[in-house]
C-alpha cells in the first residue's frame, strides 16, 4: 500500500466520496430514527409486562446474533419489506438498532433508586404520571447510551447494506475487496470509522448533559 | 358503648383486627391481629425491632398495601373503598433516604402534590415558600438546588416539607431520621417534635430508637413479631412490665464510663 497514491486517489474522487459519505448517513439516520420510534416505546410498554418483555428481548436478541451479511439476504425476498435498493437495507439496520435501545430503555426504567419510586408511590402519583414524570426523565441517559451503541452498530453494519445495492460508504469496499485495492477500501473505511467516532462523541456529550446523579 | 361510637368519630386512622401475610409459598405472616385506634391529632410511634412489622402497618394505611384480613378506616372509610390515588395525596409521606426526585429542583420536588392537583402556579409557590421557611431552610438559598446539592438532614427537612405541602391531615414517617449523624439526628428530632405540636396533624412515626419515640410521642404502640404488645403515653411506657419493652429501655440507659 502506497499512502501517496492512496492520497492522490481520495483527493481525485473526493466528491464521489462525500456523496457516498452522505448516502451512508442518510440510511443511518433513516435506520435510527425508526429504531428510536420503536424501541423506546417498546421498552416503556414491557416494563410492567414481563411476557411482553420476554418475548420482545429474546426476539430482538435472535436478529443481534444473525450475520449481517447473511440478514440483508435473508429480507431480498420478503415481499414489502423486501428486494434490492435501500428499503431492504433500512429493515435490516433497524432490526439490528433495536436490541441496545430497547434493552437499555427497559434497563434504565427499571433501575432507578426504590426509594425515589416509593416516594412517588406514596405521594400518590398515578402510573403514568410515574413512567412519564419520574421514570423517564431519570432513565433517559441510559436510553441514550442505548441509542449511541445503536449508531455505532448501525454506521458499520450499514458499509454491508451496499451488497444489496443500498449505496453508500459499503459500495467503496465491496469494489475495492474485488479489484484488490487498498486505495478503494480505504476509501470507505476511513468515512466510516470517522463517522462512527463522530457520532460517539457527540451522543456521549449529549449522554452526560442529560445524567442525572 | 355509646361513648366509644361517639370517639371512634374523632378516629383519624382505624386498625380492625388486620392481618397481613405475605402471598407466596411460605405465607409468612407479617402482622396478626392489630386493632388499634388513632385519633386525630395523635402522634403515634410505633416502636419496635427490625422486621416486628412497623412499616407494613404504615403501608397498610397509605394503600400501598391491602390487609389480607381485617381493614383499615382512614378517615372512617376502609382503604378499600377508597380511590387509592386520591387517598394518598391526602396522606403526607417521610422515608429514611428521603425519596426525592433528583431530577427536580427543591421547589418542585416540595410543590409535587399541589401540582399534581393542579394548584394555580402562584399558589403553588407561595406554599412551597411557606413550607420551606417552616422546615428551616431560607428559599432564596435552596429552592433552586438540586437535591444531590444538600446534606443528609437538609434533604431529609425538604422531604417533610414536601410531604406537608398539600396540607394533608395524616403524615406518615418511616424512620425519617435514621440515616442522620447524631447530631444532626437530634437537632431535627427536637425541631420536628415542635412543628408536631404546631400542626395538629395526625402523625404516625415509625423508629425503633426509644429516645426518639419518647420525644416525639404522644402514645407509643410497641409491636414484636407482627402483634402489639404495648400501648402506652411515653410517661407509663417506662414503667410497663413487659421483656421486650424492658429490652428497649435498656438500650437507654448508658452512662458515661458505666457499663450498661
Amino acid at each position: 500500500m502506497n499512502p501517496q497514491t492512496t492520497w492522490s486517489f481520495f483527493m481525485d474522487h473526493r466528491d464521489e466520496i462525500f456523496g457516498a459519505t452522505l448516502d451512508h448517513l442518510t440510511l443511518v439516520i433513516i435506520a435510527m430514527v425508526i429504531a428510536i420510534l420503536i424501541g423506546v416505546p417498546l421498552g416503556m410498554l414491557i416494563v410492567q409486562r414481563p411476557t411482553l418483555r420476554a418475548i420482545a428481548l429474546g426476539i430482538a436478541s435472535i436478529f443481534q446474533t444473525i450475520p449481517s451479511l447473511a440478514l440483508f439476504g435473508f429480507l431480498i425476498p420478503i415481499p414489502f419489506i423486501g428486494g434490492i435498493g435501500k428499503r431492504t437495507a433500512i429493515v435490516a439496520l433497524v432490526l439490528y438498532a433495536l436490541l441496545p435501545i430497547l434493552r437499555n430503555t427497559y434497563v434504565g426504567l427499571t433501575g432507578i433508586d426504590p426509594a425515589v419510586l416509593e416516594a412517588a408511590e406514596a405521594m400518590g402519583m398515578t402510573r403514568a404520571q410515574t413512567l412519564f414524570r419520574v421514570r423517564f426523565p431519570l432513565a433517559l441517559a441510559v436510553i441514550l447510551a442505548g441509542i449511541r451503541t445503536a449508531t455505532i452498530i448501525t454506521i458499520g453494519v450499514a458499509t454491508i447494506a451496499a451488497a444489496i445495492g443500498a449505496g453508500g460508504l459499503g459500495t467503496f469496499i465491496f469494489r475495492g475487496v474485488a479489484l484488490v485495492s487498498d486505495a478503494l477500501i480505504l476509501a470507505g473505511a476511513i468515512p466510516a470509522a470517522l463517522l462512527a467516532l463522530l457520532a460517539d462523541f457527540l451522543l456521549g456529550l449529549v449522554e452526560r448533559r442529560l445524567k442525572v446523579s | 358503648m355509646n361513648t366509644k361510637t361517639a370517639l371512634s368519630a374523632h378516629n383519624a386512622i382505624e386498625f380492625r383486627d388486620v392481618s397481613f401475610n405475605i402471598n407466596d409459598i411460605l405465607n409468612r405472616l407479617i402482622v396478626l391481629g392489630i386493632s388499634l385506634e388513632i385519633p386525630q391529632g395523635e402522634t403515634l410511634v410505633l416502636l419496635g425491632r427490625s422486621g416486628s412489622g412497623k412499616t407494613t402497618l404504615l403501608r397498610l394505611i397509605n394503600g400501598m398495601l391491602m390487609p389480607s384480613q381485617g381493614e383499615i378506616l382512614v378517615q372512617e372509610r376502609s382503604t378499600r373503598a377508597w380511590d387509592l390515588i386520591r387517598l394518598r395525596r391526602g396522606i403526607g409521606y417521610v422515608i429514611q433516604d428521603a425519596g426525592l426526585f433528583p431530577h427536580f429542583t427543591v421547589a418542585e420536588n416540595v410543590g409535587l402534590v399541589p401540582i399534581l392537583e393542579r394548584w394555580e402556579s402562584a399558589r403553588t409557590a407561595a406554599r412551597v415558600e411557606e413550607m420551606l421557611h417552616l422546615v428551616g431552610l431560607d428559599p432564596g438559598e435552596f429552592a433552586n438546588r438540586r437535591p444531590r446539592e444538600l446534606s443528609g438532614g437538609q434533604r431529609q427537612r425538604v422531604g417533610v416539607a414536601r410531604a406537608l405541602a398539600a396540607d394533608p391531615p395524616i403524615l406518615l414517617m418511616d424512620e425519617p431520621f435514621g440515616a442522620l449523624d447524631p447530631v444532626t439526628r437530634a437537632e431535627l428530632q427536637r425541631e420536628f417534635s415542635a412543628l408536631a405540636r404546631r400542626l395538629g396533624k395526625t402523625i404516625v412515626f415509625v423508629t425503633h430508637d426509644l429516645h426518639e419515640a419518647l420525644l416525639l410521642a404522644t402514645r407509643i404502640v410497641l409491636l414484636q413479631t407482627g402483634r402489639i404488645v404495648a400501648s402506652a403515653t411515653p410517661q407509663e411506657f417506662l414503667r410497663l412490665d413487659h421483656p421486650e419493652v424492658r429490652a428497649f429501655t435498656a438500650s437507654l440507659a448508658v452512662a458515661p464510663g458505666v457499663r450498661a
